[in-house]
């Protein structure tokens, strides 16, 4: 699904340069969930940025199911994105001006899917969700929680093969973040391969792997048995 | 290729954020609103330059006569100058060379009368050359002709107001005018740029008009143009020797200000060009300075808004946008936006301008009003400035990382 090979990355400052990146080896297979921690500064927010084709890397290999992303023209870049990757990000970034039905069917705007088609299936995903009555609501109309359950929404919308999830209950309150990692996990249990940038114990606890990074380098790669979220909620 | 959801895209974008959409919008409709308002009142002032000073040749000299105000010779003051036709061949015979067209004039009041209409205008005695002198423009008929000078026919040609005051519908070509009692052939129709009060006037030939008004041969004025081919100095030294010539004959002192009076327009005229070449460069400094400010403005907003929208562009990417639509949406809304304000200063400018016309007029601003095709040739060049203004920004914004425009807040 993901393989990657002895990357780096790094941040040129004034004259010197940061090495953020020192090599990473990371292999994941289709249907994991996999945390990736570290404290801030570790590298971990850049891993999953370069992951996630917002970012580039210096050198070493990145192969995303069977292709290799490498030199990639920003219009390619975009297509892939489209086409395999799903965010869901701290903030929701969601767009303010559209309502949560728009802000779900963007992806298959981009896409090029008819209009109807795309509102059909962006109501299917909010359905999902459980925001079918908010569909009409704008961002600032949604509680923390709904907004996240929207940008998960329209992370799924485009039925990626990966979804990245950057510190995804980070603004959320403890109930909520349950609400929210049960139904990643409920995701997850459906088939869909996730990556998580946390630096939350007990968010990374309910993942199926933990990925630690401390400056620039895996410090452990494990397997941990899966703590479930339902059970807080 | 039309794209409907790139349309619905923008539109959606500019109806919310209605203040952004508002602020660029008002920016341009307030630049080509100030744009037309000025340009049409400088443009009207020039009108009425233009209308004040090319009614009549611009090379005319006027000559009149008045009561001498110093005794010479042995003839006392207060003496009478009367020109009589002798005086007219005198200067056509003395500077024939000189003189492109010349005329006499008599001036008489008239009632004028056609059936049941009646009115009093103003007659004037002239000859043929008068036509070319006042630039009276024939619309139907023929001026007064050598023929008519000699046979002293009563024939005049009257001016369209009139033909409309007194002919009411029908036509007055052909048909008799009565002149204070006396029938006189109307044998032309004429227009005058002059305006209403020169298009109530009658022309008849001279010698009728001297038969009919005295039984003598006095002469009001006497006008005429000089040879256009002469330059400024030529045409005042021409004058300066008129005046001489004229001084001599009557016996009149070379001090006398009153009893021969020769006016050369060439002097208003000089005065007049530069004036309206003044008046060229006001205007052109008015629309620039308009066009550079609302230029100025209509960047300004563009580069704030794609500051504005920078997070916006980084989710876009994030959900796969390329850079080519991230451009797209940005310059066609500003396009949109200023090409739509544009077009709506244009018309409050405009109905502002036809509003504001009749009391513009007191203020000697005559037909205020900009070309159509200067106002869009305004309104383009904002909405292409809008757009250079807003590509840059838009072009580095699409280019710039996903992750780095998103963490933009």
């Amino acid at each position: 699904m993901l393989e990657i090979k002895n990357l780096h990355k790094s941040y040129p400052i004034g004259d010197s340069s940061l090495h953020v990146l020192k090599g990473i080896n990371l292999s994941v297979e289709e249907g994991e969930m996999v945390a990736i921690m570290g404290s801030s500064g570790s590298g971990k927010s850049t891993l999953l940025n370069i992951i996630g084709m917002l970012d580039e890397a210096d050198s070493g290999e990145y192969i995303l199911d069977g292709l290799p992303i490498k030199n990639l023209t920003e219009k390619k870049a975009a297509v892939y994105r489209n086409k395999f990757l799903g965010f869901i990000f701290q903030s929701f970034n969601l767009i303010n001006y559209k309502n949560a039905l728009e802000n779900v069917a963007l992806p298959l705007y981009y896409q090029g899917m008819k209009r109807k088609e795309r509102q059909e299936l962006a109501m299917f995903h909010l359905e999902k969700v459980g925001l079918a009555n908010w569909a009409h609501h704008l961002p600032k109309e949604l509680s923390g929680g709904q907004n996240q359950r929207v940008a998960i929404a329209r992370a799924l919308a485009a039925n990626p093969k990966l979804l990245l999830a950057d510190e995804p209950t980070g603004a959320l309150d403890t109930t909520t973040s349950h609400e929210i990692m049960a139904f990643i996990q409920q995701l997850n249990d459906e088939g869909k391969t996730i990556l998580m940038v946390t630096h939350e114990e007990d968010i990374a606890n309910m993942c199926k792997r933990i990925v630690r990074l401390r400056d620039g380098v895996i410090l452990e790669d494990v397997k941990v048995t899966q703590v479930r979220a339902e059970q807080y909620v | 290729m039309f794209d409907i959801d790139l349309w619905r895209e923008i539109f959606q974008s500019i109806n919310k954020n209605r203040t952004r959409s508002l602020l660029s919008g008002f920016t341009v409709a307030f630049a080509i609103l100030l744009f037309t308002i000025l340009f049409g009142i400088a443009n009207g002032l020039q009108n009425t330059f233009a209308e004040a000073f090319s009614d009549d040749a611009t090379n005319s000299i006027y000559i009149n006569s008045g009561k001498t105000t110093k005794a010479n010779k042995g003839l006392q003051a207060g003496r009478q100058i009367q020109f009589k036709n002798e005086d007219f061949s005198y200067i056509k015979d003395e500077f024939g060379n000189k003189v492109e067209f010349i005329t006499a004039r008599i001036y008489n009041n008239v009632q004028a009368s056609f059936r049941n209409e009646q009115s009093s205008y103003s007659l004037r005695g002239v000859h043929p050359d008068h036509q070319f002198l006042e630039k009276t423009n024939v619309i139907e008929g023929r001026y007064i002709n050598q023929n008519d000078l000699e046979n002293k026919t009563k024939v005049v040609v009257i001016g369209r107001k009139i033909e409309e005051d007194l002919f009411l519908k029908t036509t007055a070509l052909g048909k008799y005018i009565n002149l204070s009692g006396i029938p006189y052939k109307v044998v032309g129709i004429f227009t005058d740029d002059g305006g209403d009060y020169e298009e109530r006037i009658i022309y008849t030939p001279v010698s009728t008009a001297q038969q009919v008004y005295g039984n003598n041969d006095y002469i009001d004025q006497i006008n005429l143009t000089y040879n256009p081919e002469m330059n400024y100095d030529q045409a005042l030294a021409f004058s300066t020797s008129i005046t001489k010539k004229l001084k001599d004959r009557f016996s009149v002192a070379s001090s006398d200000q009153r009893a021969v009076r020769v006016r050369n327009m060439a002097e208003g005229t000089k005065a007049v060009s530069q004036m309206t070449f003044g008046l060229t460069v006001i205007i052109l400094v008015i629309g620039f300075g308009t066009l550079i400010a609302g230029i100025v403005g209509v960047s300004n907003i563009m580069i704030f808004i794609v500051k504005e929208r920078t997070k916006e562009i980084g989710i876009r990417k994030a959900l796969g946008a390329t850079p080519r639509s991230i451009v797209s949406i940005i310059l066609m809304e500003s396009i949109l936006i200023t090409a739509i304000a544009g077009y709506v200063g244009l018309l409050i400018g405009v109905g502002v301008i036809e509003l504001a016309e009749p009391i513009l007029k007191d203020y000697f601003i005559k037909d205020p009003g900009v070309s159509n095709s200067l106002v869009i040739g305004a309104t383009l060049t904002l909405v292409g400035a809008g757009a250079i203004a807003g590509y840059f920004p838009a072009k580095r914004a699409s280019k710039i990382k996903p992750i780095v425009a998103l963490r933009n807040d």
